[in-house]
């Protein structure tokens, strides 16, 4: 982050620092539907991007995007809930087709068509079990505009070099309420290089991939190479297949690929104070509210730590790492069943950890103060 | 020599399958109309008609049951015009009725694709049911009786959403002069190839002829044409960057506050209460203030409340939630009602309120004033220009200024409200 610059301060929203960081970073296409509380990227997404489709659903928007991006496009889409529900199976195509995209998942109040116009952080458990068989999707969250800007840029990153479907995980009070922002922070975004399979010399095998677990990629509109792209189980050829050792192979790497290559993608904020034996974990809106909770404390006298986890899937060893340093452990999240201590822990929680959950409101720095000093 | 479309004429369909000549004559057409096997991207899904992929030299995608239409839209959305290629989506009758909206779609936006739905009379691949393309009177597994209801017609469905050509064909003969006309089309063309399946079909309905079954239920056999342009892409004005276009605000003021202070503005829907918001919060900038603004209104946008919440802070503000604001600006009634509950939880700070108003309960200072007597369309900046005169914590030179960055000083009449202050 730069110097603050008197000359760029601006009233701005998260959805307008994620759009143009997606733009910057490589994505070239906007497909979607305005559901709300998304409908801002929406909007920006239909200004900023070279090619912009309204499509008539959700289910239609993912199946285009997946037509796209098989054209060598990185397709972005911004939904909630109701509309994620739907393309559930269709981010499956993507994932096991191995077509890279992008999709902002703005939380609100759920289940269902829940509150449209509510906040929420009710959906990790969902994004945890979205993919059939348990593989990992890669989820990068927010929780600041400076996010709203690098992790957008992480996630184009993700979907291109690892050649899948990456989420944006974000909430409604991140991308609709404005706030004063001073547009020199911003670093640059390098645009993410998408490499090509280049050899004409050799057979092209669209599915064979190297040491790195990620197959080279080639578009359909070419004439060099066949092209065969398959959402049922395949071999390196692309050929549907029932079981044999290739095909398992295959769908084993898809869910090593993002379990090994997400490694290079752990993001997370550590505010370690020293003698510290309470910690306070909170992502996404909730992370605010800790902030201000930690800076109070301290200022009050009293050693506290904060961790802001910001990949979130596959979720990384080193939460539970840091955890075990800490005698008090709150985690704070506007949900009633604290999504992120169930995926660290499961249903084996801890003594030490407790839970501040919220539900239609976003949590305030007081309640997370009181949990600390109960 | 020009290689084949197919890798093999050996096709791993059941025997008397139509498949197996729908894939034969497909291909033979496309050779025919001179496109080189990678030119053409064939679009599969979940059905028997799906396991010709392995078959192809072309570039192959096999995809979703029923999404085959939609996956081939989005391809030839990626398309450039020099790439020269055309998109064939395979689909079966159960497939075509899981994902009709992507038919029609498709149909309606004059895609330049070729969609051949593979109208077998039902669900072959999953054991013989009846799909929403059965026709009335047909045996499946779960119709022994014959299938009570009439078969959507695809094609006088795609003809009307606006595909530029659509024909019906028995699959029996030589069809590749069929096909071809159809894959010659600049939009969206439909080839629905009539056939029996041979496994389920045949059996459960043994003696009836391809002809007889699809006359009896009324699906003539021919072709309906729309002149219709083929799609066009067409994209409203981009921007280069969405940063370049926002107003700057830079600090032109001294600082007024020196503490945080949580401010609520409400009235109703159409009076500017948003704007105003707006305003003030850029007012707060422009005197060096960190500030936070949200809006909140009835998913009606255009009646009811409309309530914005605005942080003023010198530092950072992170948390920007307001339970029990410091001040509450109210213009009507709606607004009141709206914001009532929090009023009542006010030990302190001030509440404005438009002098038309039934007090609430409040242990806030109160402030009558009438800004609605400007005009109910200027009540919410009458609001802030009067709460920046009474408390100073942002100046009314402010708020003019933030109106100027907004090109909007010539829409609010400013004299009159200044009249109205004064008074």
């Amino acid at each position: 982050m730069h110097e603050k610059n008197n000359t760029n301060r601006v009233l701005i929203d998260g959805s307008r620092l994620i759009i143009e960081s997606l733009a910057r970073s490589g994505a070239d296409a906007f497909i979607g539907y305005p559901i709300p509380p998304a409908n801002l990227l929406y909007l920006y997404g239909s200004q900023r991007m070279d090619l912009m489709l309204s499509a008539p659903d959700e289910i239609t928007t993912l199946q285009w995007m997946a037509g796209l991006s098989a054209t060598g496009k990185l397709p972005v889409t911004a939904t909630s809930f109701p509309g994620f529900a739907l393309m559930i199976e269709s981010v499956n195509m993507a994932y096991m087709m191995e077509l890279p995209m992008v999709i902002v998942l703005v939380q609100r109040l759920g289940p269902a068509t829940g509150t449209a116009t509510c906040g929420a952080q009710g959906d990790l458990l969902l994004l945890n079990g979205t993919m059939s068989g348990g593989h990992p999707l890669p989820v990068l969250a927010t929780s600041s505009f400076d996010d709203c800007w690098e992790m957008a840029a992480k996630a184009s990153e993700v979907a291109i070099k690892l050649r899948t479907p990456v989420v944006l995980l974000t909430s409604k009070e991140e991308v609709m309420t404005q706030k004063s922002f001073d547009l020199a922070k911003l670093d640059d975004i390098q645009q993410t290089e998408k490499k090509w399979y280049s050899k004409t010399c050799c057979e092209y095998k669209p599915y064979k991939a190297g040491k790195d677990l990620v197959p080279d990629f080639l578009p359909v509109n070419q004439g060099n190479h066949q092209v065969r792209i398959n959402a049922s189980t395949h071999d390196q050829d692309g050929i549907l297949q029932h079981s044999n050792k290739e095909a398992m192979d295959n769908t084993k790497r898809l869910e090593e690929k993002v379990r090994v290559r997400m490694d290079d993608y752990l993001f997370y904020d550590l505010d370690e104070e020293a003698k510290a034996e309470t910690l306070v974990i909170a992502y996404g809106i909730t992370a605010a509210a800790a902030r201000d909770a930690v800076a109070r404390m301290r200022a009050s006298g009293k050693n506290v730590s904060l961790l802001t986890p910001k990949t979130l899937l596959p979720l990384p060893g080193q939460y539970a790492e840091i955890i075990k340093n800490y005698k008090q452990v709150v985690i704070a999240e506007e949900s009633i069943n604290n999504q992120l201590g169930s995926l660290l822990f499961g249903q084996q929680m801890p003594g030490n950890i407790t839970f501040v959950g919220k539900m239609g409101k976003m949590i305030a720095p007081e309640e997370i103060i009181k949990e600390v000093r109960s | 020599m020009t290689q084949s479309m197919l890798k093999t004429q050996s096709l791993p369909y059941c025997k008397g399958c139509g498949h197996d000549l729908i894939a034969k004559h497909s291909t033979k057409a496309l050779e025919e109309l001179g496109f080189a096997p990678l030119d053409v991207i064939m679009v599969t899904d979940i059905g028997c008609h799906g396991i010709i992929d392995k078959c192809m030299n072309t570039h192959t995608v096999h995809g979703l049951h029923g999404r085959s239409a939609a996956l081939g839209a989005g391809i030839f959305f990626g398309l450039e015009e020099h790439d020269n290629k055309k998109v064939v989506v395979f689909i079966g009758d159960g497939g075509a009725t899981i994902g009709l909206q992507h038919i029609m779609e498709a149909a309606r936006l004059n895609l330049d694709i070729t969609v051949v739905v593979h109208n077998n009379f039902l669900y072959g691949m999953t054991g013989g049911q009846t799909s929403g393309l059965t026709p009335h009177g047909f045996r499946t597994t779960t119709s022994f009786q014959g299938n009570p209801f009439d078969g959507y017609d695809i094609c006088k469905l795609t003809h009307t959403a606006g595909a530029r050509y659509v024909s019906r064909v028995l699959g029996i003969g030589d069809i590749s002069a069929d096909m071809k006309k159809a894959f010659d089309q600049k939009g969206f063309s439909l080839v629905e190839v009539m056939e029996i399946c041979p496994s389920y079909g045949v059996k459960l309905n043994p003696k009836r002829k391809l002809k007889e079954i699809v006359e009896s239920a009324g699906k003539e056999v021919g072709e309906w044409v729309n002149e219709d342009a083929a799609f066009k892409q067409q994209q409203g004005e981009k921007v280069e960057n969405l940063l370049d276009k926002i107003p700057r605000v830079p600090m032109s003021f001294d600082r007024s506050l020196n503490t945080s202070k949580s401010l609520v503005l409400s009235g109703s829907a159409g009076e500017g209460v948003q704007l105003a918001a707006n305003l003030l919060a850029k007012a707060a900038m422009l005197t060096g203030l960190h500030v936070t603004q949200k809006g909140s209104y009835p998913v009606t946008v255009g009646v009811g409340f409309s309530t914005a919440e605005v942080n003023l802070s010198p530092e950072d503000i992170h948390f920007h939630g307001i339970s029990v604001p410091d001040m509450v600006l109210i213009t009507s009634q709606d607004g009141l009602n709206h914001n009532k509950s929090r009023i009542s939880q006010m030990t302190s700070g001030k509440l404005f309120i438009d002098s038309s108003l039934e007090l609430p309960e409040t242990g806030a200072e109160v402030i009558r004033h009438d800004f609605r007597g400007v005009g109910a369309r200027n009540a919410a900046i009458h609001a802030i220009l009067y709460f920046a005169k009474e408390t100073g914590l942002v100046t009314q030179e402010a708020i003019y200024k933030a109106l100027d960055l907004e090109g909007k000083s010539d829409k609010i009449p400013l004299d009159k409200i200044k009249k109205a202050m004064a008074g």
